[in-house]
């Protein structure tokens, strides 16, 4: 999202954030670390907190919105993409956030989720992915891994999952990354990056529920394998992994391959990540790679430039205003085949 | 037809002298029936007659040629005096095929007038249409007056010389029976001539092709002794000023347009394409000098979350949909009347259940409109009732949303929106102005604080330092909007949303009545059944009947005198066309016995049906008496 034009020299602190109403997450719950993060990011991005709009839909994610001192509208299942189109397009000097999860965001919201991506409107999506319904109480949801057992799926789920990332690069999305709640600095550094890309930023965020599905991520994400087990996507680098920093990711055709580094295979052999890349195609094999397979790629997948939807409405509206000059309404009543009664 | 006093039109001379005339032009969908039909109606309007329009699309773009579901007709009714209708019935019927005869002779009044084009009723077509036999030749249509005219061939021999080729010919052969109908009625060529000019004016050989045929039909009326007369309908006594014909959603997206202008707030339009509602979209998207926004929704939920979102953010949040629509817009309606937002539905009405008959009118959403959500969830309903009047209730919507700060639906029906009608055009001065306050001030403000006289909350839009909040669909606390889940809160908030658009009775008008103040019958309607109603109580007052009209454009709340004018009538007749929507809410408010007058055929009532049914009430109540 851009910053420009809305520049006031007024220092605000991470608690100039942080909204009056009582945070009600289970304890141990990752919201809160998502929220913190993105409370302690609103300061550096200069804009003043009017300017901020949260909108979010229904689900545990969606209560954000009332914990940040910002405007807010916690809206309905699956929705907020659609108040958030309407919101940044009649208004574009606003800085525009929606708050979703997997299943207001991929179920019952997933059809606005694929229309707002590929009409790149400048807002930043966060997308909290427990991969369980919490607020519901336990049910499986569209990203829970086949077989899971629920209380909805007593013998494990019969629905092949979605994945997040792909769907959104099927979009086109121009921006799509990835993070993980736990790993604080990683989680921050990504909202920024989204925060200040122009068009559609879509963040997926490995939230752990602790209640409903706790560990979820743990095989790969627990501090102590995570080196391992996830791989940290850098702009124009090599997807180089491990704690030692001795594993890499090679494309053989359209298939990865991890290697090993050493006995004739060096960084040169490996995939450079390049997030420009205006095919999507290979940040969609990278979204493909799931942990036991591959290490889980964390970061950002596709930054990207194309126009915005809301850029392009208001240059409509300029274009049309310079070719036919500003409407007249007394004109426009009088147009056509008109005739006048003595 | 209908002579000045009355009796049948006869051959008097070269010219006769009528009041009105109904004309219905058909064929198939391709044949372009409803440019011919615009153009004869722009020219009555623009000689003076009144005129009211009414057009009748298959749903399918273009069934099979000469099929019987790919009729397509426009009527038009113009006449020397005050009319409200498009005619119950056709005095001629042009019928450019055999499909188009079949599908429309029923509608046609026995003695009524036929112009075919003979040239289409080959075997082939005949077979198409179902015909057995070809009925020109059978002896059925001996009961009317049938005008045979080649039209296909004589066109095609006008623009022989056109240079263009047999299929670009035939398209023409419209303009040819449009120029036979302006001579028949003594109609000027000169306005559909421009037209043309303008229409074509990247293909001179057409616009010229298209010229000459029209003036060989009119040529072919004057020289054929087809007809022993023709016809003059004198103008119309219109009130002065200046006209344009309009059809309701033409008038609908200007008075949006009107009310962004009025506020000086931007308008932005939020709607899915459906069926009889996309005019609007496609109108308000012309308007970018404006600074319209029109955005093109992936679903209709979408389309109203965008309405909200626009609301939120301080603009004319609009959406419009038809009736399947509003049902999948229904959870988000009910968001905004949570939030308090002053959203505002186009909703134009067409034949359900389901998807049911996309392109025929129906009224039966009034009770979808009002009570088609979860939970207590009250907006405020307005409804116009001509064509031209969507323009002022369009504005009208806007001036209740934002002034009361609660969602309104404008409920209109296909009928009204397609249907046209002669707009005595307002000047932008003298429409009504409309208030918008924005709150501005952090140490006086709440989310739900509230206007002690409306109830309504403050218009606190982002960007204003200061008055950052949270809003949503949870239930909000009194006064600070917070979520909050207490009994007692819960039933005064619900009380609130109520109460505040049951206020709305004392800022809008009371109910006028056509006739007496008092009597043995009132006829009670909304929406399109105006001009039938009106009409037909006109007709029956006209015989000395003791019957009076009343017409609601408020349909939540009702005007404040509506229970008081009630009871100074015996009877309350209600026509709708539904099975007695109005009539149940009247009862159950009211506790009168009104009678309901009920069609849903996917077409408006006829003037003689209402009138009819007026008869058989004051004559049953003599009896009784």
């Amino acid at each position: 999202m851009t910053t420009e034009s809305i520049a006031e020299p007024v220092p605000l602190a991470r608690k100039d954030f942080v909204s009056d109403q009582e945070v009600r997450w289970c304890p141990g719950c990752g919201d809160y670390s998502i929220l913190a993060q993105t409370q302690k990011l609103m300061p550096d991005l200069g804009i003043p907190r009017e300017k901020i709009v949260f909108i979010s839909g229904i689900g545990c994610s969606s209560r954000l919105p009332y914990y940040m001192n910002t405007y807010g509208f916690h809206s309905i299942h699956g929705r907020a993409p659609t108040i958030a189109t309407g919101l940044k397009a009649s208004r574009p000097d606003l800085q525009v956030w929606v708050i979703t999860g997997d299943g207001d965001g991929l179920s019952i919201g997933g059809n606005h989720l694929l229309h707002i991506l590929r009409r790149n409107v400048d807002v930043v999506i966060v997308l909290f992915n427990n991969r369980i319904y919490g607020l519901t109480k336990g049910q499986y949801s569209p990203t829970s891994e086949l077989g899971k057992r629920t209380k909805s799926s007593p013998m494990g789920t019969i629905d092949h999952p979605v994945n997040p990332l792909s769907v959104a690069l099927g979009a086109e999305a121009s921006f799509v990354a990835r993070s993980l709640d736990i790993d604080v600095h990683h989680l921050l550094a990504t909202l920024d990056r989204a925060a200040h890309h122009k068009g559609t930023s879509f963040v997926e965020v490995y939230q752990n529920c602790n209640v409903f599905n706790d560990g979820a991520f743990m095989e790969f994400a627990d501090k102590d394998v995570r080196p391992d087990r996830t791989i940290t996507l850098e702009h124009g680098k090599p997807l180089v992994f491990g704690k030692d920093r001795n594993k890499g990711v090679r494309l053989n055709g359209t298939t990865p391959e991890v290697v090993d580094l050493g006995n004739g295979i060096g960084e040169g052999d490996l995939l450079i990540h390049d997030e420009t890349r205006d095919d999507p195609a290979v940040a969609y094999i990278l979204s493909r790679m799931q942990y036991p397979q591959y290490p889980v790629p964390m970061g950002v997948f596709r930054a990207v430039q194309r126009p915005t939807y809301d850029d392009l409405m208001e240059q409509q509206i300029q274009d049309a205003i310079s070719r036919e000059g500003e409407g007249d309404l007394e004109a426009l009543l009088n147009e056509g085949d008109t005739w006048t009664v003595e | 037809m209908t002579t000045k006093d009355g009796r049948a039109a006869s051959p008097n001379g070269d010219t006769q002298e009528l009041d009105r005339v109904t004309i219905r032009f058909a064929g198939d969908s391709g044949d372009g029936s409803q440019v011919a039909g615009l153009q004869f109606t722009n020219t009555a309007a623009l000689i003076g007659n009144d005129i009211s329009t009414v057009p009748d699309f298959p749903a399918e773009i273009r069934a099979p040629a000469g099929s019987l579901p790919g009729v397509s007709s426009f009527q038009v009714s113009f006449s020397s005096y005050d009319i409200h209708t498009p005619g119950d019935a056709p005095d001629v019927l042009v019928a450019m095929n055999p499909a188009a005869l079949k599908t429309n002779l029923p509608d046609l009044p026995k003695g009524g007038t036929v112009i075919v084009n003979t040239d289409e009723f080959t075997d082939a077509n005949l077979r198409k249409a179902a015909y057995q036999a070809n009925p020109l030749e059978d002896g059925n249509l001996s009961g009317y007056r049938i005008i045979e005219v080649p039209i296909t061939s004589m066109n095609a021999r006008a623009l022989k010389d056109s240079g263009l080729n047999t299929k670009q010919i035939d398209r023409s052969k419209n303009f040819f029976a449009l120029g036979l109908m302006f001579w028949l009625y003594e109609r000027p060529l000169d306005p559909t001539l421009r037209w043309i000019e303008q229409k074509f004016s990247k293909n001179p050989a057409v616009a010229k092709a298209n010229a000459d045929t029209l003036k060989a039909g009119y040529h072919f009326g004057e020289t054929a002794e087809l007809f022993p007369v023709h016809y003059r309908v004198p103008k119309a006594d219109l009130a002065p000023g200046r006209y344009r014909s309009i059809t309701g959603n033409e008038a609908t997206a200007l008075g949006f347009l009107a009310a962004s202008r009025l506020t000086g707030r931007p308008l932005f339009y939020g709607s899915y394409p459906i069926t009889p509602a996309s005019d609007i979209l496609q109108e308000l998207a012309r308007f970018k000098n404006f600074g319209v926004k029109t955005f093109q929704a992936e679903d209709e939920i979408s389309a109203i979350g965008s309405a909200i979102g626009a609301a939120f953010g301080g603009c004319l949040g609009l959406t419009g949909t038809s009736g399947p629509g509003l049902a999948l817009k229904s959870e988000s309606l009910g968001l905004a009347v949570m939030v308090e937002l002053p959203v505002v539905v186009a909703m134009i009405q067409r034949s359900g259940p389901s998807t049911g008959m996309p392109t025929k009118t129906e009224q039966a959403d009034l009770l979808q409109a009002l009570f088609g959500r979860n939970g207590e969830c009250p907006v405020a309903i307005v409804a116009p009732a001509t064509p031209a009047e969507c323009f002022d209730m369009a504005i009208e919507a806007f001036r209740i949303a934002l002034h009361h700060m609660v969602p309104t639906i404008f409920l209109s029906d296909g009928y009204l929106g397609t249907s046209s009608e002669p707009w005595r055009l307002p000047s932008v001065a003298d429409l009504p102005t409309i208030h918008v306050d924005f709150a501005t001030d952090p140490s006086s403000f709440h989310p739900y604080s509230r206007d002690p006289e409306t109830l309504a909350r403050p218009w606190a839009i982002p960007g204003t330092p200061g008055l950052e909040h949270r809003i949503g669909g949870l239930e909000k606390a009194d006064v600070t909007g917070n979520v909050n889940y207490d009994a007692e809160n819960h039933d005064r908030m619900v009380r609130f949303r109520a109460e505040k658009v049951t206020r709305i009775a004392n800022d809008i008008p009371d109910l006028k009545l056509v006739g007496d103040e008092e009597g043995s019958l009132l006829v009670l309607g909304w929406g399109s059944t105006y001009g039938p109603a009106l009409s037909a109580v006109q007709r029956a007052r006209a015989r000395g009947l003791a019957v009076s009209h009343g017409h609601l454009r408020y349909l939540n709340p009702f005007p404040s005198n509506l229970g008081d004018v009630l009871s100074r009538f015996d009877r309350i007749l209600i026509p709708e066309m539904n099975l007695g929507q109005l009539l149940m809410l009247v009862r159950a408010r009211y506790l009168v016995d009104a009678i309901g007058l009920n069609q849903v055929t996917g077409r408006p009532f006829k003037i003689a049906q209402i009138e009819q049914k007026i008869n058989e009430l004051i004559r049953s109540k003599v009896t009784v008496a």
